[in-house]
C-alpha cells in the first residue's frame, strides 16, 4: 500500500521540529490572532465542520418528517427546518468549504509562497464568517425563518413572519467574507508565485480556486445589493419587488439567480481542483489534457454568468428568454463534460491504487456525471416545465453539491490530512466510510429523481400516499449517509493523537506542498523553491526500483 | 403505503410527447454513463497497480481526442436542446379556439372561474379533448399551478397574467399542486383536475349555480366603477372606445404598438399612464388598490366579450348593448 511503502526520504526525522502547530505558541490567543494561512485554515475547518453538522441535523429531521406523512412537525416548523438546512449548507458550508479550508492552507504551499497576499484580510474573513454564522444561529434560535434559502419575493419581503432581515444580514456578512477570500486568492495567484512557477505550471487546484475567486468577487456584490433591497422593502415598505407597492417580483429572481447560479460554480469548481490533484497521484500519471481542464474551469466561470434564468422557465419570463437561456445552459455543460472525460482518460494506462482519497475521487466522478447529465434534463425547456420545483431538481443539485462537492471535500481532506496534521489516518476505516457515503448517497437521492418525475413538489411537509414508498427508501438512505459522514469525524479525531507519523510525502506526490515537512513550518519553505517542470510529472511506482 | 410507482399518469397530448423526450434524455444519459463508467471500471481493473499489462504507447497529442469528444457531446446536446425547445414553443402557443378559464391563487387556495360564471375552489373541471387556456394570477405571493399528469406548470404571479394551456386526452381525476413555496400551508394548496366527457362536463356546468357570466358581471362592474362614464356610450370626455379592441394592435403615444391582450387591459386599468393610446389625453386615474384581482378578471372578460362588436362613436347612445 502506498501509505506504508513510500514515505519521503528515509533519513528524514519522523516529525518536523518546527511546524505551524507549535511555532508561535499554542495559546488560544496565538490562534485567534494568527495571520498564518495554515492556522486560519484550521479555524475555518473547525467552524465549517460545526455548521456542516448543524445543516446535517436539519436534513436528518427533514428526512425523518417525510417518512410518514403528514409527519411529526407542524408545517411552520418544517418550513423553518428546510430554510435552515439550505441557508447553513449553502453559505456556511458549501461556498466556503474547499476554498477557505484547503484553498487557504494549500494555495501558498502549492505556488511556493510564504503566505497569502493579505494575511490580516484572511483573518478578518474568518471573523466575518463566524460573526455571520452566529447571527444566523441567533435568528434560528429566536424563531427561525420560513422563506427557503431562495428568499423569493414578495413572500420574503412582505408576507413571511420569520426573522427574515436577521437572516439576510447573516448572509450579507458571510458574503463579504467570500469577497475577501476571493480577492486574497486572486492577488496571491498573480503576485506570489515562486520563481519558475508559470501559469501553466500551476496545479489545477490553484487554477480552480482562481476561477472560483473571480466568481466570488464579481457575483457576491449582486447578492449583497439584492438582500439589501429585500430588507428595504420589508422594513421601509419601499416598492421594489412587490407589485402591490409598484415593484416587480421577477426582478428579485433575476438578481438572486445572477448571483446564485454562478454560486453553484463557486461550490463545485474547487471540487474539480481537488479531483484533478488526486486522480493523477493515484494513477501515477500526468493529468490528461491539463490545458483543457484549466480552460474549461475558466470557461465555466465566464459562461456561468449567462445562464441564470434557467431557474425561471416557468416563472413568467418570455419565450425567447427561455430559448436563449436553455441554449446557454447546454453550452456550459460542455466544459464540465470535458473534465469528466479527461479524468477518465487519466486512468488509461496508469498504475492505479485505491486508497481512500482515490475512492472518494472515483465516487465524485460517478456522482458528478449523474448530476451533470440530469442537469441536461432540467436545462431542457419542456422537461423543466414538468420537473422544476419538484424533487427531480432537489435530487439533481444534491448529486452535484453533496455527491460531487462533499465527496471532493472528503477526498481532499483525506489526501492532505497527512500534510496538515503530520499523521496518517486509518486507511481501512477511511475506505469503509467512502463506500458507505457512496451507497448511502445514492439510496438517499436516486429515489428523489423518480419522485420528482411523478410530481412530488419541493418544500412539502406532507404529500399524497402514492409517494411514500420512495420517500421511505430515501430516508433509509439518509441514515446510511449520516453514518458515513459521522465515521470520519471519529477516526480522523483518533488519528490526530494515535495516527502514524506521515513524513513529508506519504503519497509520493509531485506538488510543491509535498516538498516541505508535515506539518509545514510557519513560513512554509526554508528556501523559496524554484520550479522547473510542469505539474503532475508522475512516474509509475515500480520504476525507481527497476532502475 | 403505495407501491413503487415509476411514471405519473399520462393524460394530455403534451404529456405523451414529454415522455418521449424523457426517453431520449434517458437514452443519451445512459449511453454517456455506460461509456464513462465502463471505461472507468475497465481502466481501474486493467491498469490497477499490480497488474503487469503493457502500458506503452500512451495517447500523446491529446488535443485531437479533446476536440473529438467536445464536438460529439456538443452535437448530442444540441439535438436535445432543439427537441425540448420545440415542445416549449408548443406549450406557449395556445390554439385560438381554447376556452379561457380564470385562476386566482391566494394563500392557500386556488379560485377558479369558468367563462359561464361557474366557480370552484381547488378543483378544476374540464372536458376531454378540448383545448383549455388558463389565465393565472395571484392575490398575494407567487404560487405555481402544477398538473403532473399533463407535464405542465406555470407560476401565478401577483400583478400579472400568465397563461397555461392543455388538451386533456384521458378522463379521470388528476392531482393539482402548488409548486412554488408560498408559506405555511403550501403543501395543502392543491386539489384535483377532473377531466370529463364533454356531455358530462356540460351537465356539470349546468348543475352549478347559474349566476351571471363573467362578462356580464364585468359589465355591471364597468358601470359601478364608473368606467362607462368615459368609455361608454354617454361618455363626455375623449376616451378610447373598447368595442372591437381586444386582440387588436393599439398604437401608443410613444410610437410603439402593443396587442390589446389580458395584460394590456389589466395594466391599463391599474397603470393607465404606462401605455397611453395614441391620440388620447392621459386623464384616466389609476385604480390600484380599488379593484381586486377577482373584479379585474371580470372586467377583462367583459372587455374581451366586446371584441366582436364595433363602436359607432358618431352616434352616442345608439350602440347595441350586450345582452343582460
Amino acid at each position: 500500500m502506498t501509505t506504508a511503502t513510500v514515505t519521503g526520504k528515509p533519513d528524514e526525522p519522523v516529525v518536523a521540529t518546527r511546524n505551524y502547530l507549535t511555532e508561535g505558541g499554542v495559546t488560544l490567543r496565538s490562534w485567534l490572532l494568527t495571520r498564518d494561512h495554515k492556522r486560519i485554515a484550521i479555524l475555518y475547518t473547525l467552524s465549517i465542520t460545526f455548521f456542516f453538522f448543524v445543516g446535517g441535523a436539519a436534513a436528518t429531521l427533514i428526512r425523518l418528517n417525510l417518512v410518514t406523512p403528514p409527519g411529526i412537525f407542524t408545517p411552520d416548523i418544517y418550513n423553518r427546518l428546510f430554510t435552515l438546512h439550505g441557508v447553513i449548507m449553502v453559505w456556511f458550508f458549501l461556498i466556503p468549504s474547499i476554498p477557505n479550508t484547503m484553498g487557504n492552507f494549500l494555495i501558498p504551499l502549492m505556488i511556493g509562497a510564504k503566505d497569502l497576499a493579505f494575511p490580516r484580510l484572511n483573518l478578518l474573513s474568518w471573523y466575518l464568517y463566524v460573526g455571520a454564522g452566529l447571527l444566523a444561529l441567533f435568528a434560528i434560535l429566536i424563531g427561525g425563518v420560513d422563506t427557503g434559502w431562495t428568499f423569493y419575493t414578495p413572500f420574503s419581503s412582505l408576507y413571511s413572519n420569520g426573522y427574515v432581515v436577521l437572516a439576510l444580514a447573516a448572509v450579507l456578512a458571510v458574503g463579504f467574507s467570500s469577497i475577501l477570500t476571493g480577492l486574497n486568492f486572486i492577488v496571491t495567484t498573480h503576485r506570489m508565485r515562486a520563481p519558475g512557477m508559470t501559469w501553466y505550471r500551476l496545479p489545477v487546484f490553484v487554477w480552480s480556486n482562481y476561477a472560483t475567486s473571480v466568481i466570488m468577487v464579481l457575483a457576491t456584490p449582486v447578492l449583497a445589493i439584492t438582500l439589501i433591497l429585500v430588507a428595504a422593502e420589508r422594513l421601509l415598505k419601499v416598492g421594489i419587488f412587490d407589485p402591490a407597492l409598484g415593484g416587480d417580483p421577477l426582478l428579485f429572481q433575476h438578481l438572486f439567480w445572477f448571483y446564485s447560479h454562478p454560486a453553484v460554480y463557486i461550490m463545485i469548481l474547487p471540487g474539480f481542483g481537488v479531483i484533478s490533484e488526486i486522480v493523477p497521484c493515484f494513477a501515477r500519471k500526468p493529468l490528461f489534457g491539463y490545458r483543457f481542464v484549466v480552460w474549461s474551469s475558466i470557461a465555466i466561470s465566464i459562461i456561468g454568468f449567462f445562464v441564470w434564468a434557467h431557474h425561471m422557465f416557468v416563472a413568467g419570463i418570455s419565450l425567447y428568454a427561455g430559448l436563449v437561456f436553455s441554449l446557454l445552459s447546454y453550452v456550459i455543460a460542455v466544459p464540465s463534460a470535458i473534465k469528466v472525460f479527461n479524468w477518465t482518460a487519466t486512468l488509461h494506462k496508469g498504475w492505479i491504487s485505491f486508497d481512500a482519497p482515490m475512492l472518494y475521487a472515483l465516487g465524485f466522478i460517478g456522482l458528478f456525471t449523474i448530476g451533470g447529465l440530469t442537469g441536461l434534463f432540467v436545462a431542457n425547456l419542456a422537461f423543466d416545465v414538468h420537473v422544476t420545483d419538484t424533487y427531480f431538481v432537489v435530487a439533481h443539485f444534491h448529486y452535484i453539491m453533496v455527491g460531487g462537492m462533499v465527496s471532493a471535500y472528503f477526498g481532499g481532506l483525506h489526501y492532505w490530512w497527512p500534510k496538515v496534521t503530520g499523521r496518517l489516518y486509518p486507511e481501512w476505516w477511511a475506505r469503509i466510510a467512502a463506500l458507505l457515503i457512496f451507497f448511502g448517497f445514492n439510496l438517499t437521492f436516486f429515489p428523489q429523481f423518480i419522485l420528482g418525475y411523478l410530481g412530488m413538489e419541493r418544500r412539502y411537509y406532507s404529500y399524497p400516499p402514492e409517494f411514500q414508498a420512495w420517500n421511505i427508501l430515501s430516508s433509509a438512505g439518509a441514515s446510511v449517509l449520516a453514518a458515513g459522514y459521522a465515521l470520519p469525524f471519529f477516526y480522523l479525531g483518533w488519528s490526530l493523537f494515535r495516527g502514524k507519523r506521515a513524513g513529508s510525502n506519504p503519497w509520493a506526490a509531485t506538488g510543491l506542498e509535498w516538498q516541505t515537512s508535515s506539518p509545514p513550518p510557519t513560513h512554509n519553505f526554508d528556501r523559496t523553491p524554484t520550479v522547473t517542470r510542469p505539474p503532475y510529472q508522475y512516474r509509475p511506482e515500480p520504476e525507481p526500483q527497476d532502475v | 403505503m403505495g407501491s413503487l410507482q415509476l411514471l405519473p399518469p399520462t393524460a394530455s397530448a403534451h404529456a405523451a410527447d414529454m415522455d418521449w423526450l424523457f426517453a431520449a434524455l434517458l437514452g443519451t444519459s445512459a449511453f454517456i454513463l455506460l461509456l464513462v463508467f465502463g471505461l472507468m471500471i475497465l481502466f481501474c481493473v486493467r491498469y490497477r497497480k499490480n497488474s503487469k499489462v503493457e502500458r506503452g504507447n500512451r495517447l500523446g497529442r491529446t488535443w485531437r481526442v479533446e476536440v473529438a469528444w467536445t464536438t460529439a457531446t456538443f452535437i448530442a446536446f444540441l439535438g436535445l436542446y432543439f427537441w425540448g425547445a420545440g415542445l416549449y414553443v408548443d406549450i406557449h402557443s395556445p390554439p385560438k379556439d381554447a376556452t379561457d378559464i380564470y385562476v386566482v391563487g391566494k394563500q392557500w387556495m386556488w379560485k377558479i372561474e369558468h367563462p359561464g360564471g361557474q366557480r370552484e375552489i381547488d378543483t378544476l373541471h374540464v372536458p376531454v379533448g378540448r383545448p383549455v387556456r388558463l389565465v393565472l394570477t395571484s392575490e398575494d405571493v407567487i404560487h405555481d399551478f402544477a398538473i403532473p399528469a399533463f407535464r405542465i406548470r406555470q407560476d401565478a404571479l401577483p400583478g400579472r397574467y400568465e397563461t397555461l394551456w392543455f388538451t386533456p386526452t384521458e378522463v379521470g381525476d388528476y392531482r393539482l399542486f402548488c409548486a412554488e413555496f408560498c408559506g405555511t400551508w403550501h403543501a395543502r394548496m392543491g386539489g384535483s383536475v377532473v377531466v370529463m366527457e364533454p356531455s358530462d362536463f356540460q351537465r356539470w356546468l349546468d348543475s352549478q349555480d347559474q349566476g351571471p357570466s363573467l362578462a356580464q358581471e364585468g359589465e355591471a362592474l364597468f358601470r359601478s366603477y364608473g368606467c362607462s362614464g368615459c368609455h361608454g356610450d354617454a361618455g363626455t370626455v375623449h376616451a378610447p372606445r373598447l368595442e372591437g379592441l381586444f386582440g387588436r394592435p393599439v398604437p401608443l403615444e410613444d410610437g410603439r404598438t402593443v396587442i390589446a391582450d389580458d395584460r394590456y387591459i389589466r395594466d391599463s386599468i391599474l397603470m393607465p399612464k404606462a401605455e397611453i393610446a395614441a391620440g388620447y389625453p392621459p386623464i384616466m386615474p389609476s385604480f390600484v388598490g380599488q379593484i381586486g384581482e377577482d373584479d379585474l378578471l371580470k372586467l377583462v372578460a367583459y372587455i374581451k366579450s366586446l371584441a366582436g362588436r364595433t363602436a359607432d362613436t358618431t352616434q352616442a347612445g345608439s350602440v347595441e348593448r350586450p345582452a343582460q
